[in-house]
């Protein structure tokens, strides 16, 4: 390796030269990185639209080429899994509806309170934070014991305070949205308000200064330089967030179970069961690039909208 | 210093208004902020500590209402359950599975990713922007793509219920040379350039230079890199079935069908399972959480 590397380092004079590495040494780093990178993320990004392309069934030997007949049967009403597909994106579409706003706003308050100086600051943002690092499994079994219906401490103590105590958290609509996005709520929202905190401290206080200086009120200092003073966090934040409610599996998975019937099934649960459970995984493949599809698109929406706000 | 000083000065005064409105009355606005912080903390605290205490309260104690705050009496047979490693449902073997495979899959993107980061950081090589470009690319395809593909690749690695397939494939993510990446290219250019004068190679250089200055950046992605395989749930939960060879997080959702109702067994489960996590946090809490926060601000 040295002495393939001295004569080289001799030719090149300026700092700027040195700093650059023989090609194939760069490689020789990357290598490791790169082996796993490309059998675990670049081929089965690739692998996955061939498998989707055939009728893969993962117990039998034979697995004939169906061209895009499991994306057909995805958008054909009547097909084996043209319902259940459908209802399960439903139920993604819904929670992601429903969680993606709470999780925008509720954390930009909490940042706003913490962002004020007192004493523990740093102990308060430890502690909004600490769900965050706990796995979903636990959360799932700690929200399914304190929402039980029946012997859950939620429904006694709305029971005690004059409340109906009888409220089926974790089995019926509309209660079921109201857990899945409460708890994802609780246990994710220390994540955005840490980043919210970052950004408002970002912010210089001049602006507050000269904005208090032209008479503005405190919302009127929220409107017109906290907000905007966030709008790159924000985009971050929304993005982020949209990105992690579609991606969203084990609250339902363990706290609803799906239920009522399979109203809580998440997009990715059915891809799941049917490409892992019953096996069908050219089925289950078509649909992971299908509901991928649909994320980008809405991804590329909400960006777009955030583009647009800011030129106007 | 002196910026330091005046920034905090300035903003104590600004957005609380407090020493400018004297109307508002300063005593009802901090109690009020102060009641606020209380009812928060019992909302993010209580359900964790509701968590511990179960664990240590007889069935009946765990589901009697009105429900006691205490275990009383208090007891440790939730636990005995769980420490049988002969029993389906072997906690002890888990919370050890669980531990390891989160450690070697930490060590494991914390050696090749800061190997691959300092080639993209420092080096000049042909192919280098292309590279890069992949790399990152792939941080925005959606983890749910791999799940099918990943799952036939590892099952013909012969993975299948070994806890390889919770080791390595999550370790060809992006995040961790993304991360580093960032870190390395912010470290002054002229240690590397005496390194070279001194005759020192790429790989003296990266070992000796690069690496221990990194320091801080490494345990927290060692730690947030272990606490991510530690809590992963969707994939364990499909690639592991024996009982012996489960993951905590895979073994839980085992547990919960097991133990249905005897809610002390399955909060002791959890109480398990949140220790590691608890007490890294603990730990590293600063690096962490600023690590996520500037995650934000570089988006």
């Amino acid at each position: 390796m040295a002495t393939t590397l001295s004569p080289r380092r001799a030719t090149r004079s300026t700092p700027a030269a040195r700093r650059r590495g023989g090609g194939w040494v760069a490689y020789l780093f990357m290598l490791p990185y790169l082996v796993i990178f490309g059998g675990f993320i670049v081929l089965p990004a690739v692998y996955g639209i061939w498998i989707s392309l055939h009728d893969y069934d993962f117990a039998l030997p034979v697995k004939p080429w169906v061209g895009l007949q499991n994306y057909q049967d995805l958008f054909s009403p009547g097909s084996r899994v043209y319902s259940e597909f459908w209802e399960s994106m439903r139920a993604t579409g819904i929670f992601t509806v429903l969680s993606v706003p709470c999780l925008v706003v509720i954390p930009l308050g909490l940042a706003l309170l913490l962002n004020r100086k007192f004493p523990g600051r740093t102990f308060f943002r430890a502690i909004f934070f600490l769900p965050y690092v706990l796995g979903v499994a636990v959360i799932g079994l700690l929200a399914r014991y304190i929402l039980d219906p029946n012997i859950g401490v939620v429904n006694y103590y709305l029971g005690k305070v004059g409340l109906s105590h009888t409220i089926p958290w974790t089995t019926d609509l509309p209660w079921v949205w109201v857990t899945l996005v409460g708890v994802t709520v609780w246990w994710t929202l220390g994540f955005n308000a840490v980043i919210y905190l970052a950004g408002l401290q970002d912010i210089p206080p001049e602006l507050y200064e000269a904005a208090r200086m032209d008479g503005a009120g405190k919302v009127q200092q929220f409107r017109h330089v906290t907000l905007p003073g966030l709008r790159p966090v924000l985009v971050f934040v929304v993005t982020t967030t949209l990105l992690a409610s579609a991606n969203m599996f084990g609250q339902s998975f363990l706290i609803t179970k799906g239920a009522p019937g399979n109203a809580t099934r998440t997009a990715i649960a059915y891809i799941a069961d049917e490409g892992l459970v019953s096996f069908r995984m050219g089925s289950a493949a078509a649909m992971s690039y299908v509901l991928a599809l649909f994320l980008l698109v809405v991804s590329l929406v909400v960006f777009r909208l955030f583009r647009e706000k800011e030129a106007a | 210093m002196t910026t330091v000083q005046e920034t905090r000065t300035s903003r104590s005064t600004s957005p609380t208004g407090q020493s400018g409105s004297p109307a508002r009355g300063p005593w009802l606005s901090r109690t009020a902020f102060a009641l606020t912080l209380g009812v928060l903390t019992l909302v993010f605290l209580g359900p964790l500590a509701w968590m511990f205490l179960t664990s240590f309260k007889t069935q009946n104690g765990a589901t009697q209402l009105p429900p006691t705050l205490l275990p009383h009496p208090a007891t440790t047979s939730g636990y005995h359950p769980l420490l049988n490693t002969t029993s389906q449902t072997p906690v002890i073997h888990w919370f050890l599975n669980s531990l390891l495979a989160g450690a070697a899959n930490a060590v494991l993107v914390t050696v090749t990713a800061s190997l691959a980061a300092y080639a993209v950081a420092r080096m000049e090589f042909p192919g280098r922007r292309l590279l890069w470009g992949m790399v990152v690319g792939t941080l925005f395809i959606p983890p749910f793509l791999f799940l099918i593909p990943n799952y036939i690749i590892v099952s013909k690695l012969a993975w299948l219920d070994s806890l390889w397939a919770v080791i390595v494939p999550s370790a060809g993510g992006a995040f961790g040379v993304f991360f580093l990446r960032q870190f390395f290219s912010s470290l002054p250019h002229e240690l590397e350039e005496a390194a070279m004068i001194d005759g020192a190679n790429r790989w003296q250089i990266f070992t000796r230079v690069v690496l221990p200055l990194s320091r801080p950046a490494l345990s927290t992605l060692l730690v947030l890199q272990f606490l991510t395989n530690y809590n992963d749930f969707l994939w364990p939960i499909f690639v592991l079935f024996s009982p012996a060879h489960l993951t905590l997080p895979a073994g839980l959702s085992i547990l919960q069908g097991a133990f249905t109702i005897n809610y002390p067994v399955i909060m002791a489960g959890a109480a398990i399972a949140s220790i590691p996590a608890i007490v890294l946090f603990v730990i590293a809490q600063r690096s962490l959480v600023e690590s996520v926060s500037r995650s934000g601000l570089k988006g």
